[in-house]
């Protein structure tokens, strides 16, 4: 195991105690693509930071390729490259020296830093900017830099921390194919996101973190088929009265796995097996009739719906 | 393609021992310091000049032009000049604006929204060293400021300054020890100042211990007042000057050279201390 977590704590002592990590027990296998997801709040930076030797640990260890980031924080960077939320180039040194003195740091000869500068400005489509101040560059271009100079050193771990926040369209993709190259080059690759589909595009396995705790750790597939539910109909009702009765009627039959109330109507989650098929949809809209159906929109099964069942709806932070 | 099979099998960092992995981190901080510095060369020319040109100028060159100018000299009963009391404090004072302007400042930004300090502290050498290493750029920064100072000192008064070192290690001690202790001492401020608070440092920090650091005046010169005598031994910079002023300027009065060689140890010792633990607090969650 390549990333191993045990017993992960984190309080934050202050006017208010905040429990920010609460138990975290993880490993991750070498050159995976390992995904945190989770709300605003959740815990996920935060491990990140420990892991990463940028914050100290309540309780707990982390070793990253067999190191103790408490103990030896200095040997354990150099298996670590970090990407974090923020852009962290050094405003004073052009993208050309950004990575240059980053392998200098690492102990590359002057010679190698040029040559491993100029293959990453090749990688990443940078060439032509080697001489932009990292204040020129646009959001996403700044990431890409970001990447490149945190893979500068070898590391044989990626962290990134909400890689995509604040990209557009077109640059996130660009983020996920480089990130996906990564893998290709034998990078283990840890990332926090709170965008489903980066997880499920991305990952081969995520972990659900909420209220610094992981609620459940699997593959995006096997999380999607995990949590019963199949696909979601949430139906607009005129009849809001008839709620209950109608839940109620929903529960009992087959092919359903759950439905609860939303403030225009009802949501149904169809179970998988027998009854969740295609039949179910005429089954549903028949039943809903009576209660006046005004609307019904039907979502494919994603790990939106399995982050949101396990997550809740309330607004955080 | 076959190019990046090459580059990517070595791993140069793999080789050497842990000492060595440092030392190397260490030499590349520095490097980047001083490729930044060599860049901005023009800014840290006036930051060093300005203040001891403008300084001897209007108090060794108009004042004196000026009638009644010559009862500017507070030392004029000690037989100098303005010139050779200003010698030594106007490097003093080079070596601590340069300690806050190399570090603190700088620091304030890295600390601030920009967070760059975070890619430094990544290095693979132990955090207190990236400190240290602020500290050790800062002091090449102030040695050089005081440095500057000389000619100036020499060529602008319109009366002569008169110089002498009796003991050049002794000089070099002083200006070594006052540099580092400068770049300490900017370390401290940068680091327990909030960032947006930082531009408040010159009137609250830097104007009262420059004023009051025995930089226009030697320190014996205060006798007739010893509260304030003795008050300002807290101020390190009164440490720097006297020292600065024996080194340089003997024929002044000036403390005795264990007490200013103790002192500045003492003061180098504390910020030295308080700066990592603030760097450490605010870089490690």
């Amino acid at each position: 195991m390549i990333v191993e977590i045990e017993g992960l704590r984190k309080v934050y002592q202050g006017r208010q105690q905040v429990v920010a990590v609460d138990g975290i027990d993880l490993a991750i296998q070498p050159g995976a693509l390992f995904g945190f997801l989770g709300p605003n709040g959740a815990g996920k930076t935060t491990t990140i930071s420990i892991c990463t030797t940028r914050a100290l640990p309540t309780a707990g260890r982390v070793r990253i390729a067999g190191i103790d980031v408490v103990q030896s924080p200095a040997q354990a960077r150099r298996s670590i490259g970090v990407v974090p939320q923020y852009n962290t180039l050094d405003r004073a040194c052009t993208i050309y020296e950004n990575i240059h003195f980053h392998c200098l740091y690492f102990g590359f000869s002057r010679a190698d830093a040029k040559k491993r500068t100029e293959h990453l400005l090749a990688q990443f489509h940078l060439t032509e900017r080697a001489s932009a101040y990292p204040q020129q560059l646009s959001g996403g271009l700044a990431q890409r830099v970001q990447i490149a100079r945190a893979i500068a050193h070898y590391p044989k771990v990626l962290f990134l921390d909400e890689p995509s926040a604040g990209l557009d369209p077109q640059s996130r993709i660009a983020m996920w194919e480089a990130v996906k190259r990564l893998r290709e080059e034998g990078i283990t690759v840890v990332l926090t996101t709170h965008y489903m589909e980066e997880a499920d595009e991305l990952c081969d396995r995520v972990a659900i973190i909420d209220h610094g705790k992981i609620l459940i750790e699997d593959t995006p597939a096997a999380l999607k088929n995990s949590i019963g539910a199949q696909r979601v109909y949430e139906l607009d009702l005129r009849d809001l009265q008839g709620i209950p009765a109608f839940l109620e009627q929903l529960q009992r039959r087959p092919g359903i796995a759950s439905a609860e109330a939303t403030a225009k109507g009802v949501r149904i989650f169809a179970g998988g097996g027998a009854g969740g098929g295609e039949g179910l949809l005429s089954d549903v809209v028949s039943a809903a009739n009576p209660y006046g159906l005004r609307d019904l929109t039907i979502t494919e099964p994603s790990l939106e719906t399995v982050f949101i069942r396990l997550t809740g709806r309330e607004l955080r932070e | 393609m076959s190019e990046s099979a090459v580059i990517a099998t070595p791993a140069p960092a793999a080789s050497g021992s842990i000492r060595m992995q440092y030392a190397r981190a260490f030499a590349g901080l520095f490097l980047r310091d001083l490729h930044v510095l060599r860049r901005e060369m023009f800014p840290f020319i006036v930051r060093v000049c300005m203040n001891p040109m403008l300084f001897l100028f209007v108090f060794t060159f108009i004042m004196p032009h000026m009638n009644g100018g010559a009862s500017m000299n507070p030392t004029a009963a000690m037989g100098s000049s303005f010139g050779t009391v200003l010698l030594p404090g106007l490097m003093a004072v080079a070596i601590m604006f340069s300690g806050i302007a190399a570090v603190a400042l700088p620091l304030a930004q890295e600390f601030g929204i920009t967070r760059e300090i975070d890619d430094r502290v990544m290095c693979p050498l132990p955090v207190a060293a990236v400190a240290i290493e602020k500290i050790c750029f800062s002091a090449m920064q102030s040695v050089i400021a005081a440095i500057v100072v000389f000619p100036l000192a020499y060529y602008i008064p319109s009366t002569p300054v008169v110089a002498h070192v009796e003991s050049w290690p002794y000089l070099v001690a002083v200006v070594l020890l006052a540099s580092i202790t400068a770049g300490a001492l900017g370390l401290t401020i940068g680091t327990t100042v909030e960032p947006k608070q930082i531009g408040l440092i010159f009137g609250v920090v830097v104007m009262p211990i420059t004023f009051l650091g025995c930089v226009y005046y030697p320190w014996r010169a205060l006798a007739p007042i010893p509260w304030l005598q003795m008050g300002v031994l807290i101020n390190p910079i009164v440490y720097m000057s006297e020292g600065l002023r024996s080194a340089l300027t003997p024929t002044l009065p000036h403390m005795p050279h264990a007490m200013i060689l103790g002192m500045l140890t003492f003061f180098l010792i504390l910020l030295t201390w308080l700066g990592i633990r603030g760097f450490l607090r605010r870089v490690i969650g």
